[in-house]
């Protein structure tokens, strides 16, 4: 099992969720996250004061799956998320140990 | 007694007294969230202490009987011969206590401006003493001067229908003063302080231009066509200015702001009190137009002098004022009132000097005494909040209390 880890653009959340789920992932979450990378902050003004906001907002998506299923899930997220422009974000593969479900102590893959 | 024109002085009393809640909004909007509430507490707290002491001392010392044309003298303490019969000298048409009730709002508010100055950062207690202090040696001798039957800048012949003068440049400078002897915030020049709600500014903004109705308009103390007058030319100065500051703003910036507009409409505000009885619309467009544009140049002259007058205070106010009675001096003319004075532009030049005067000894008396007074206080319990609490926030460190749980 993989945890998939994908910084996105937050309006762009819509079309990843849909391209995970027509791949038949069954839940994911969701944060609001703040960073920088390449793309760095942007300006803001007011009443002509400049300030550089350093931290932009962003969306970070974490999912659990079957090994399998990570190569597909990776191409759809790149697909659904990129713009081509430079902030587009990246996608972080971690190894997951072991899954439990609160509810019925279910293990594993039936956990997920 | 005339029935309309009390109703329309009460009327405005209740406006104007709304105008300091709205200023509450307008600055607390633009302060971090750690200080909302703190900056709030200012204006709020001033509704309190102002009106205590407007009906204990303030209102006799500024409008009760002259003494050597400097000072009201204390025979109306505690409003002792103040009552439901007109005063002569003050809205003749009205209850002497409805002229002082409307007065009393003006008085509460023009200290509640200075706060920007030092918002983020003043003791509560320190904020107290500096308003009782302020109210009754800086406001109600200029009122005096200026409004109160035997005054010199009134004798004079300056005009100054609404508070160009007592109100916007008194509390424009004082505001420097503050800016000046409080000192900084902490980290600036490296901190970003942006405003932390900017839609509870624009709320306090539309607020304040509703407020404002009361203010100038009920200055004629009549329901009548100069209270018209002051209205119709208030509405436009104000619409002019949001419009001038915010395209200035896009041409000098790239980009028109929610702010600068709401900034704007005030400084539009500021710059037509104290003609609004004395000048016509076609002045108030000149008038509001310049106003929003010097009132921005104002706020990016503050960056240039480093100073940190948190909100703007003098931009809007100190500068805003000044060109107002100015301008007053200038488009005055006797066919709009005439009970005024024409102004330069109308032939009569002399006025323009008259109004000079006015602001310069108004920004003399105001600085030096603000200075005074912040000194004392400084002795005596201190200024400034300890580093520890301004990181923390006013909110907690003051008032044990938190703006915002989300």
């Amino acid at each position: 099992m993989k945890k998939v880890e994908a910084i996105i653009k937050p309006f762009k959340l819509d079309d990843v969720k849909d391209g995970l789920s027509s791949l038949g992932v069954k839940g994911l979450t969701v944060t609001e996250v703040k960073g920088f990378g390449r793309q760095r902050g942007h300006k803001e003004v007011y009443r002509g004061a400049e300030y550089q906001v350093d931290f932009v907002s962003k969306i970070k998506i974490e999912v659990v799956m079957e090994s399998d299923l990570v190569a597909e899930a990776v191409k759809v997220i790149q697909e659904k998320a990129r713009t081509g422009e430079i902030g587009d974000g990246k996608i972080f593969l971690v190894p997951v140990e072991e899954v439990v479900r609160i509810r019925t102590g279910e293990t594993g893959k039936d956990a997920i | 007694m005339n029935t309309g024109d009390t109703v329309f002085v009460l009327m405005s009393a209740a406006l104007v007294m709304l105008m300091t809640p709205a200023l509450a909004l307008f600055y607390g909007g633009m302060v971090r969230n750690k200080n909302v509430l703190g900056t709030i507490m200012h204006s709020f707290t001033l509704l309190g202490i102002i009106t205590l002491e407007w009906v204990l001392w303030g209102y006799s010392m500024s409008f009760g009987p002259d003494h050597g044309s400097v000072i009201g003298g204390l025979e109306w303490f505690g409003l002792n011969n103040v009552g439901m019969e007109p005063s002569p000298d003050y809205g003749s048409t009205v209850p002497h206590l409805a002229f002082m009730i409307f007065q009393c709002m003006f008085a509460i508010l023009t200290p509640a401006l200075i706060t920007g100055a030092f918002a983020e950062r003043l003791k509560f207690t320190a904020f107290l003493l500096f308003a009782l202090l302020w109210a009754t040696f800086v406001y109600n001798p200029l009122c005096h001067w200026v409004w109160g039957v035997g005054g010199w800048i009134g004798r004079m012949g300056a005009l100054d229908f609404a508070g160009g003068t007592v109100v916007h440049i008194s509390s424009g400078i004082s505001a420097l003063a503050a800016a000046l002897i409080i000192g900084k915030r902490l980290g600036y020049g490296s901190t970003a302080y942006i405003p932390h709600n900017l839609p509870m500014t624009i709320t306090g903004a539309a607020l304040l231009w509703f407020g404002w109705f009361g203010f100038n308009a009920g200055s004629a103390l009549a329901c009548n066509g100069l209270a018209a007058n002051a209205f119709v030319v208030t509405h436009i100065a104000s619409a002019v200015a949001a419009l001038s500051w915010m395209f200035f703003e896009w041409i000098h910036t790239g980009k028109p702001t929610t702010l600068g507009a709401a900034s704007g409409a005030v400084a539009g505000l500021v710059a037509i009190t104290p003609g609004s009885g004395f000048v016509g619309p076609i002045s108030a467009i000149i008038i509001g137009g310049l106003g929003g544009a010097i009132c921005y140049g104002g706020v990016l002259l503050k960056s240039r002098l480093a100073y940190d007058d948190s909100l703007d205070v003098v931009a809007i106010h100190g500068l805003g004022g000044t060109w107002g009675a100015i301008a007053t001096g200038l488009f005055a003319s006797t066919l709009i009132n005439p009970g005024g004075a024409n102004g330069l532009f109308f032939g009569n030049p002399g006025q323009l000097w008259i109004q000079l005067v006015s602001v310069i000894s108004t920004m003399i008396f105001a600085f030096v005494m603000t200075l005074i007074i912040l000194k004392i206080v400084d002795i005596t319990i201190g200024l400034r909040i300890t580093e520890e609490d301004e990181v923390r926030g006013m909110d907690v460190s003051l008032h044990n209390e938190a703006g915002y749980s989300f």
